[in-house]
């Protein structure tokens, strides 16, 4: 018994004790998981019977004309999310360094402010602006400006364009706190020394601050590109449930929990879930490789 | 941004000509820099606004009757003459579940809060202050676990938790969440800038490994906590597509999963839904108005490091 105790307590044992937590739940919630879901992509699993199916469901996937759509809302989504999500936040956090700015902290603590509200509720409040009757906030914009009355949930372009704005909305403090971060740890002697060789603010954003922010950039993309592809609560929020009109809204994730959860077609939607994996680990890897993550062990 | 822009007290720091100088070309650039600066200033009030938008739009729609929401959707409109409390005494007086769900959700934060924070402590001690093998391979599979998106694991893990009898509990709802990459990450930066001669000290006075661990470090660690304890309540708080899975009755719904329940065009519970989503924002606000600082640590921690 004192032999045990003197093994658990030594300095050899101990980095093991701490790290078991980590190692059960990897196990239990990770690895397992992980694998019984590549498993299941194999199978057709119905109650009371699972069969190895080879690639049937994947097969199946290809010919899919709603899994299709679902992957194209999803990767335009991403696309829009990262054009609006990056050059804005890193302007805006560009834009409250600046001695000019009065209220630094004020400003920063209201942008970020929605960060702190759920899907749910962020959902519920967007899904109604953009109602479509005419006393709805976004309409009485539309009418303001002499347009008419839209439908905004019920095309494709409309309801993208609400999603957007809530992403938007949601995480532009966010990104903006990222930039501010990475614009915190660039030396203020680089751009004292710029300003000595008389550069402008618009010559030390482009030659100082934005390739020295290149760190945050790739991190705040990646995290963007898995945010994208994995969004499914934003839309099943706006269009009050998991089915839109015409699918507008469906997302990969959004037709992996159709296919999954509400019609139980586990192996399907496992295999739907994988490609899912697959394409956003490519995109990312892509995106990495070609703004030269990987060459940094040449240097 | 602007050039000779040096504050009074730091070019005293400099020779009297330098300050002169200084001085007369900021003369010549007032103008052009009290237009900039109303117009950076007008950005960003404009843009704050702007954020304020459906929070306000939301706080009106709170005080008005729930079919009003339906009929006209939200808006900045101040019509008085519809507007009461009734929604905010609807929420209290037990006719929905909503005080029950206010209480599932207090009641899973605080405990999934206190246990990622001291599981994902320790597990952040043990890479960062010791040296053992695997190590390298066991902080890549950390590394690896956030590169996949939980929504694929969520139905194999719904499965699991079918088998293991977890279904609609909310040892169900907390337990897939407890060990969280992105916080061990933090903890381990935080305890990686300790000095190491802290454990041998340690050691030398005969604490134990997890003496050391508990009693000279965890007090050193305060700020990652704060900062930690932060983000992974607001995180537990708002968390919804898990607990959509895993609970199934009413009496043990949180509140993302109950104010959903209320969005379907079936059931006229509008009035609660709109006064129930403002609401559930208050702890986080007073949170977040307290603890600012800590907020923003927790979030940049992983992006600064890059």
């Amino acid at each position: 018994m004192k032999g045990v105790q003197s093994i658990l307590f030594s300095q050899k044992a101990a980095p093991y004790i701490f790290i078991l937590p980590f190692i059960i739940s990897l196990s239990f919630f990770w690895v397992y998981p992980m694998i019984s879901t590549i498993i299941m992509s194999f199978q057709d699993i119905g109650t009371g019977y699972s069969e190895f199916i080879g690639l049937a469901n994947y097969e199946k996937l290809l010919g899919d004309s709603v899994f299709h759509t679902a992957v194209k809302n999803s990767v335009l989504y991403t696309i829009f999310t990262i054009i609006i999500l990056i050059p804005l936040p890193m302007l805006c956090a560009f834009l409250l360094n600046s001695k000019n700015v009065v209220a630094k902290r004020t400003y920063k603590s209201i942008i970020y402010l929605p960060a702190l509200v759920s899907v749910v509720v962020s959902g519920i409040l967007f899904r109604y602006m953009f109602s479509e009757m005419d006393s709805g906030l976004m309409n009485q914009i539309l009418n303001f400006f002499g347009i008419d009355s839209t439908q905004w949930l019920k095309n494709w372009g409309t309801g993208m364009f609400a999603l957007l704005l809530l992403a938007t909305w949601r995480w532009m403090g966010v990104n903006t706190l990222y930039f501010e971060a990475g614009l915190s740890s660039i030396d203020k002697v680089l751009y004292e020394s710029a300003e000595v060789d008389g550069a402008n603010a618009w010559q030390k954003f482009w030659h100082i601050t934005l390739p020295l922010l290149k760190p945050t950039r790739i991190y705040v993309t990646t995290i963007s590109i898995y945010g994208g592809m994995a969004m499914f609560l934003e839309s099943y929020m706006i269009y009050g449930g998991n089915s839109s009109p015409k699918n507008i809204g469906l997302t990969i994730v959004g037709y992996l929990y159709r296919r999954g959860i509400e019609k139980n077609d586990l192996g399907y939607a496992s295999a739907v879930g994988l490609v899912l994996l697959i394409v956003a680990l490519a995109i990312s890897m892509v995106y990495l490789w070609s703004s030269g993550m990987f060459k940094k062990e040449d240097k | 941004m602007s050039q000779n822009n040096t504050e009074p007290n730091q070019s005293s720091l400099f020779d009297a000509s330098a300050l002169v100088a200084t001085k007369k070309v900021k003369k010549n650039k007032d103008g052009k820099r009290s237009l900039y600066k109303v117009l950076i200033n007008g950005f960003f009030v404009i843009m704050c606004a702007i954020v304020a938008v459906p929070f306000v739009a939301g706080l009106f729609a709170s005080f008005r009757p729930g079919q009003m929401l339906i009929r006209n959707g939200l808006n900045l409109q101040l019509d008085f003459k519809n507007w009461s409390f009734t929604n905010y005494g609807y929420l209290f007086d037990g006719s929905t579940g909503y005080l029950d769900w206010y209480k599932n959700s207090i009641v899973i934060t605080v405990i999934s809060v206190l246990l990622t924070l001291i599981i994902c402590y320790f597990v952040a001690y043990g890479f960062a202050m010791y040296n053992f093998k695997f190590k390298n391979f066991l902080f890549f599979l950390v590394i690896a676990t956030m590169m996949v998106p939980f929504e694929i694991l969520m139905l194999p893990l719904y499965k699991e938790m079918i088998s293991l009898g977890l279904i609609d509990t909310f040892a169900g709802v907390i337990l897939p969440g407890l060990v969280g990459a992105s916080t061990i990450f933090f903890f381990r930066q935080f305890l990686s800038g300790l000095p190491k001669e802290l454990l041998d000290a340690g050691r030398i006075d005969g604490s134990s490994e997890y003496g050391i661990c508990v009693k000279i470090i965890m007090p050193m660690s305060k700020p990652a906590f704060s900062a930690m304890a932060i983000l992974s309540a607001m995180g537990s708080w708002n968390s919804m597509l898990w607990p959509l899975i895993v609970l199934r009755s009413a009496d043990k719904f949180t509140l993302p999963i109950g104010l959903n329940t209320l969005m379907t065009p079936y059931g006229n519970n509008y009035d609660v839904m709109v006064a129930g989503s403002m609401f559930s924002i208050l702890p986080l606000f007073i949170l977040y108005l307290i603890f600012n600082k800590y907020f923003v640590e927790g979030m940049t921690a992983g992006a600064v490091k890059g």
